[in-house]
């Protein structure tokens, strides 16, 4: 005889079913919060990602680190335009965008409290380089007025965000015409203008960043180089997949590493939880444990037993606390990103290496729990069981 | 006396499940705690601002900068005893995660106003006639060991290239929610460097002005004023109260407050749901006492006070022990975390809080079970093996 039946330990958590629910929902809760943080972290992460294209490159000011602290000259400007290697449109013009960036307070939905929006200048090749961005209300704006379109994060958490509304700033009236839904990528949370106009309403003499797009991806090194090398320039390119994952990385580390301790220090009260309950079920059963040796199963099977019945206590509390934290796809949520120092919206994000992580974490704890009391079930004597039996 | 002795004899007769219970609550209490003393922290700046004190800054955003030439018709209004400005540096000390507040700031105007930084007059003085020189908060220089005379070299994300100041003073705070992680240098400093190097362009232009009123019951007032001077200027202002101010910066990062208070609610929830099964497992166990305790002539209310007694009592011990956790466990937040949390302290709330919670626990977890056996039928209770 090898192992004790599945069903024997099954019907051992129904039969106390309340105890079994209250231990899996102190499990349930910490898989809960471990979930809903890493998807969290993750959601940032990948609504930076996926801001940038594999082929766009970024360039700002030496040391600057996010383009509101950046400044690239009009003259540093037109030397980047005549780099080799830079995608031409259909017309022959090279695929660069020249952007100034100001940040904006605006109040925000529902508390009316401020907070700072990206306000970004941009041109025809700006749309062009940003194939993810559609319009889905209004129109585009007029090269040259002063109208604006939103982002559709922007407009979802902004009061006075929509198509027809006037956005006082600069020491004029923007008149909004359009919103843009840019897939769930950063710009969802910018407001978008026109480059002179911006530049001339804050009395900006250069701009906040350069994008162009490469020909070939493959010359991103050569590219550089040559960046690099013209004193003139003192400037710094990225790829701009990895300039967004950069902007990611404070918030999501923080969220993540925040999180993470959290769930480790509750995941203690729930072991707790586990160990009451195994050792509880090992008293109760102290005689059916002597029964079972006597019939032949060894100690290894008892403690497989015991311990399999707490990896199941646990998986239910895992399941349960990872389907409440899968609902948690449907909410929005904005807060503001410190590296930039303006508003991101963004959604949880439900990967499938999060479901695995949670429910490791559920049977991790469900074995931390579970083995002592495993353990002393097996370590008992036969006689002893019976006589207590 | 007889329910007491009864009740502490109940507690400890299962020694290894009372105190597996209790460290449960330990856990559960302090970290319940150590939560609640973070979401204090993010406001400590608001709550050491002055109400003496209004910031003025560009209507759009912070990243804005002012005029300079406002400094002298924000001193002409009606109300203003003195004014002072400062510029964010954002530079980095040798690594990002090295986090500290710099601050360019015309020193001459911004010490007097900002009285709870105390210098040495000696210090003082130094650190006035070096325009190299810059004073730096207590915590913040023993932090990274730094002495008067020392060279902190700063690299420059906001203002590029490498800066370094001399330590000439070391300001301790005159109260105890006083940022002492600060660093402070001299506005020319930056605005003079900047136009050595690209003399075509302006230097630096101002980040925020400081208002020091005379009346705090003016405030708003002399705010309303001010920006009045700006409307429809080529830089509007928006002028409000230093702990408007810094509240502004608390409710960005609401997301994650909210987030987190839910947080420390949902540690409370899972201890809740393990001392009730701790509960329920023991009332399970003795419904044979129960009963013939019943039998006895005792009411269903005294099982019932003796259960809520057996739980309140371990709730107690678990939450005493929980709140005596949470001060070492601060402090090595504090000094884990100084240059983003620059005042983690526990307060009496927060004591309060957490043992309103371990009680709430304590009660809740023996209402299912005290109700249960308050019903048991007599004789279906003592036919039951346990």
């Amino acid at each position: 005889m090898n192992a004790v039946p599945l069903s024997y330990i099954a019907r051992n958590l129904w039969v106390r079913r309340v105890t079994t629910l209250l231990t899996a929902l102190g499990m349930a809760l910490v898989v809960y919060v471990f979930a809903t943080v890493l998807m969290m972290s993750e959601g940032v992460k990948k609504t930076l990602v996926d801001t940038g294209q594999p082929d766009n490159v970024v360039v700002l000011r030496k040391g600057a680190g996010s383009e509101v602290n950046s400044a690239v000259s009009r003259a540093q400007s037109a030397i980047l335009e005549t780099l080799p290697g830079i995608a031409r449109s259909a017309d022959g013009m090279p695929l660069l965008s020249k952007e100034p960036l100001v940040l904006n307070n605006l109040a925000k939905r529902g508390t009316g409290k401020p907070s700072n929006v990206t306000m970004r200048g941009v041109g025809p090749t700006g749309y062009a380089l940003r194939p993810q961005v559609r319009l889905v209300e209004g129109r585009w704006l007029r090269p040259g007025s002063s109208e604006i379109v939103a982002g559709r994060g922007v407009a979802r958490g902004f009061e006075g965000v929509q198509v027809g509304s006037m956005l006082r700033f600069g020491g004029r009236d923007w008149l909004i015409v359009g919103l843009f839904d840019a897939d769930k990528s950063g710009f969802d949370s910018e407001i978008w203008a026109d480059t002179e106009q911006l530049m001339q309403a804050f009395r900006r003499q250069s701009y906040s960043s350069v994008i162009f797009k490469l020909a070939d991806p493959a010359d991103y090194e050569a590219t550089q180089a040559r960046i690099e090398g013209d004193l003139r320039l003192q400037l710094e390119p990225k790829p701009e997949q990895q300039f967004y994952a950069d902007q990611s990385r404070a918030l999501s580390t923080f969220i993540g590493v925040l999180g993470t301790s959290l769930a480790v220090i509750f995941s203690i009260g729930a072991v707790v939880g586990a160990m009451i309950t195994m050792f509880g079920s090992v008293a109760s059963r102290t005689g059916e444990i002597g029964t079972l040796r006597a019939l032949g199963f060894r100690r290894s099977a008892v403690l497989m037993a015991f311990l399999l019945e707490a990896l199941l206590l646990s998986l239910v509390g895992g399941v349960i606390g990872l389907a409440a934290a899968s609902f948690m796809t449907t909410v929005n949520i904005s807060t503001t990103n410190f590296q930039t120092f303006s508003e991101l919206a963004f959604q949880f994000a439900f990967t499938p290496g999060i479901a695995v992580k949670s429910l490791l974490f559920a049977l991790g704890m469900g074995l931390v729990g579970g083995f002592v009391p495993a353990w002393r079930a097996a370590r008992l004597k036969i006689v002893d069981c019976l006589r207590a039996a | 006396m007889f329910v007491l002795r009864l009740l502490l004899k109940n507690a400890f007769r299962h020694r290894l499940r009372t105190l597996l219970t209790i460290v449960g609550l330990v856990v559960a209490v302090s970290a319940f705690g150590l939560i609640r003393t973070i979401l204090e922290a993010w406001y400590a700046g608001a709550e050491a601002s002055s109400s003496t004190r209004l910031i003025t800054r560009s209507a759009t955003s912070l990243v804005v900068p002012l005029p300079l030439a406002y400094g002298d018709r924000l001193r002409s209004v009606d109300g203003v005893r003195s004014v002072s400005w400062a510029n964010w540096f954002g530079g980095i000390y040798k690594e990002p995660r090295n986090f500290f507040p710099q601050f360019a700031v015309d020193a001459a105007t911004y010490l007097p106003l900002h009285p709870e930084f105390v210098i040495p007059l000696d210090q003082r003085i130094d650190f006035l006639r070096d325009r190299g020189g810059a004073v730096v908060g207590r915590k913040l220089a023993a932090k990274h060991g730094w002495q008067i005379g020392d060279k902190v070299p700063l690299i420059g994300t906001i203002y590029g290239g490498t800066w370094s100041f001399t330590v000439r003073a070391i300001y301790s705070g005159a109260e105890s929610s006083t940022d002492e992680n600060q660093l402070f240098f001299h506005w020319t400093n930056l605005d003079e460097t900047l136009k050595k190097r690209s003399p075509t362009r302006r230097g630096a232009a101002v980040g925020v002005y400081v208002v020091g009123i005379d009346d705090p019951n003016n405030a708003a007032l002399i705010g309303a004023r001010i920006d009045e001077q700006f409307r429809n200027s080529r830089a509007e202002t928006l002028t409000e109260t230093e702990k408007a101010f810094q509240l502004g910066f608390v409710s960005m990062s609401e997301a994650i407050l909210v987030a987190l208070q839910a947080v420390s609610f949902i540690v409370i929830v899972i201890i809740m749901a393990v001392m009730a099964n701790t509960m329920t497992m023991t009332a399970r166990e003795r419904l044979a006492e129960y009963a013939t305790l019943k039998a006895l002539g005792f009411g269903p209310g005294f099982v019932v006070r003796l259960l809520f007694g057996e739980s309140l009592f371990i709730a107690v011990i678990g939450g005493a022990l929980g709140m005596l956790a949470t001060l070492p466990l601060a402090q090595a937040l504090a000094s884990v975390a100084g240059g983003f949390f620059p005042n983690v302290h526990v307060s009496p709330g927060t004591l309060a809080l957490q043992a309103a919670a371990a009680l709430v626990v304590g009660g809740v977890a023996a209402a299912w079970p005290a109700w249960r056996m308050s019903r048991i039928d007599i004789v279906a209770g003592l036919r039951h093996v346990a």
